[in-house]
């Protein structure tokens, strides 16, 4: 098999909290992203999903080196981008870009339309030379489905579904092999939801895009990954193809997540048995000792306590249930799945 | 000793379920801005029992927030403006009635819960001191009892130790517990009627399942009639018994939810249930309704979803439809079911 695009190799990021104005001392971290590994083929999609404050979004800023990377590896083509500066992070950038949750706070509202797009030529100016740039960002428009003409317009001319093209025309602008996109849809409405996920399977296909794809709504990360990881408190605690996932889930939190998920059929309704889980999810500043479901989980003993479950294929499972789990006692749940 | 407060509570009468609540007659509410006239709502009619769960579905803009703060009567006039209709509460027209009869329904008889907790809930107060406002002001509780009040609210909407937290300030919940304290606060007074303008929508699924499964009890438990304002398919899928979709401050379909799923009878209402993400859809195109939520300030001639329908004809362009009732084949009326589509017959049979 081909050499992943991008690999991670046990990625912490640490927040050190402090005390003490004049001589600050570490008192504790916010383990926001706690040894985290997975790999990324070229033209794959990798959805990850999890709960707010699970580290997903962190994830993907040290993976942009947006946020420095307390320890692990980064590698992309093989090579360790995660302690890169300089001119060779400044190139390895040009590679993999990011598409943001919020189309209306990720555009600046002082610059035309063709200046947000054509900005990253300014950095990286061998993409486009500057006589061509006016014509790259219109060809980067229409390909993005919205008129060329409204290159000099301002983001605040545009509904929230045209600003997220807007924000992927960036995102497309320097020709990457890795988009990562945070949430791209979910601050959009359903009706035009279904026409920016068309658009970025489109894109996927015509240009061989590889997407690390970090949402909450699990029936958008079902249709459009190939492969899904589910994460909680800044651990990976499942991770497989969607179909191992979503129909053969081992892990008792995935299982959890996906019976909270609200189906949108009313048929049966009175008879689905939903896993609904006590409690809010732990502070990353004090997770608990061993598996960090264990407060929350119904399967909980002992051995949970002390012993951290790793991400491994469990042995005594088969068929799709054969996938990387990180729980002791993992097995094979009937759940509703999310269709 | 018996105070005003123990009165009151024990002089509330139980709610039968079935018994008509409140009805919204052909209301319409416009903004007067900068920019001209905002049509947000556009003649709107729906009506929820005790005991009865009405979802109202639409996008952002689509009037159902507007709608809601105009039955609780909060909202900003001017700039907003109540054109026509009316919003009948057991049978009286609230429109007509003055601030003071007004303020008496409002917590009292009916109550809402917004989505954002953290914004609705005042920082510097705690959450007990909050809670037990309801009954200081509406039931002249004195202070200790209010506080009592508190806790008991906030152990009925599941808060451990209840007791250690009522002194508590907002930003020392999480989100989910904060939602329930709002959840607390609008159930203080037994209201008969509560509106919840997305309730989960700022939460984790997780949590979002925590709070509906304790709305659900606490309706079944006192059986006041819910108003649940969404855009969610999949929460409204869950818990609402009727339906009503918004579209450019109009209803475009009512139903029962079971037939509204099944059998759509208005295009807008089968685009979005097309557009859900389905298994067997993997790796093709979703559906996609096509262009853009309407401008409210240039709601479009005819049927205001005309630009965005497959099938709108030249009639829809120019006509607006009526909410027709919907019938089966053999011209039968289906009970509560409404579509606003000239072309509903087809939409529904075809």
């Amino acid at each position: 098999m081909a050499e992943p695009i991008l690999e991670v190799r046990d990625l912490v990021k640490h927040y050190p909290l402090t005390q003490g104005i004049l001589f600050k001392k570490q008192v504790g971290a916010v383990k926001a992203v706690d040894g985290v590994s997975f790999t990324l083929d070229k033209g794959e999609t990798l959805g990850i999903v999890g709960e707010s404050g699970c580290g997903k979004s962190t994830l993907a800023k040290v993976l942009m080196n947006l946020e420095r990377a307390t320890a692990g590896q980064v590698l992309y083509k093989g090579e360790d981008i995660s302690r890169l500066s300089g001119p060779a992070l400044k190139a390895v950038r040009r590679n993999i870009q990011m598409v943001f949750q919020d189309p209306y706070t990720s555009l600046n509202p002082r610059m035309t339309v063709g200046d947000i797009i054509g900005e990253p030529f300014e950095i990286h100016p061998e993409v486009a030379p500057k006589g061509d740039r006016r014509r790259a960002v219109q060809d980067l428009l229409d390909v993005v489905g919205l008129n060329p003409e409204y290159i000099n317009r301002y983001p605040h001319q545009f509904s929230g579904g045209q600003r997220q093209r807007i924000g992927i025309a960036r995102g497309l602008a320097l020709k990457p092999e890795i988009i990562i996109c945070d949430e791209p849809v979910s601050a959009l409405d359903v009706s035009v939801q279904a026409q920016v996920i068309n658009l970025l399977e489109k894109l996927q296909t015509e240009f061989e895009l590889s997407y690390m794809f970090i949402a909450h709504d699990l029936s958008i990360v079902r249709h459009i990954s190939d492969r899904v990881g589910v994460m909680y408190l800044g651990k990976l605690v499942e991770i497989g193809t969607d179909a191992e996932i979503y129909d053969h889930a081992t892990h008792p939190y995935t299982q959890a997540l996906l019976s909270a998920v609200p189906v949108p059929d009313p048929t049966g309704r009175e008879g689905r048995e939903r896993i609904i889980l006590s409690g809010d999810i732990p502070s990353p500043a004090n997770p608990p000792s061993g598996c960090r479901f264990r407060t929350r989980c119904w399967k909980a003993e002992e051995r949970c306590s002390t012993e951290v479950p790793l991400l491994a294929v469990p042995e005594v499972l088969s068929g799709g249930a054969r996938h990387d789990s990180a729980c002791h006692f993992a097995a094979e749940r009937e759940v509703a799945a999310a269709s | 000793m018996t105070t005003a407060l123990e009165k009151t509570t024990a002089a509330k009468d139980r709610l039968v379920p079935g018994t008509p609540l409140l009805e919204v007659r052909d209301l319409h509410v416009e903004f007067k801005t900068r920019d001209g006239v905002a049509k947000a709502v556009n003649g709107v009619n729906y009506s929820v029992a005790a005991g009865e769960t009405l979802a109202v579905l639409g996008e952002s803009g689509s009037g159902k927030s507007v709608t809601a703060q105009t039955i609780m009567g909060i909202l900003d006039m001017p700039p907003g403006r109540v054109t026509a209709g009316e919003i009948l509460f057991r049978g009286q027209d609230m429109l007509k009635m003055s601030n003071e009869q007004r303020r008496k329904i409002r917590g009292r008889k009916i109550a809402m819960i917004f989505q954002d907790a953290l914004s609705s809930l005042n920082p510097v107060l705690s959450v007990g001191y909050q809670l037990g406002e309801m009954f200081r002001v509406h039931e002249g509780a004195s202070r200790k009892e209010a506080k009592a009040k508190a806790i008991e609210l906030m152990d009925r909407v599941r808060i451990p130790a209840a007791a250690q937290r009522v002194n508590d300030f907002p930003h020392q919940f999480s989100g989910g517990m904060r939602q329930r304290i709002m959840i607390a606060m609008a159930l203080a007074l037994e209201p008969d009627l509560i509106i919840a303008d997305e309730p989960t929508t700022a939460l984790d699924v997780t949590v979002q399942a925590q709070v509906m499964d304790l709305l659900a009890e606490l309706q079944a438990e006192y059986h006041m009639g819910l108003i649940l304002i969404t855009h969610d398919l999949g929460v409204v899928a869950d818990v609402a018994d009727k339906i009503a979709v918004m579209y450019a401050g109009r209803i475009v379909e009512t139903a029962p939810v079971h037939e509204l799923y099944a059998r759509p009878a208005h295009p807008y209402t089968k685009g979005l249930l097309r557009s859900i993400p389905r298994l067997d859809q993997k790796g093709e195109e979703l559906y996609a309704i096509k262009g853009l939520p309407p401008n409210l300030y240039k709601v479009p001639a005819g049927c205001a979803f005309n630009p965005r329908c497959d099938v709108a004809t030249d009639l829809c362009r120019t006509e607006i439809p009526a909410l027709h009732q919907v019938t089966d084949r053999d011209g039968a009326e289906l009970a509560g079911r409404k579509s606003a589509c000239h072309l509903w017959k087809e939409t529904l049979h075809g």
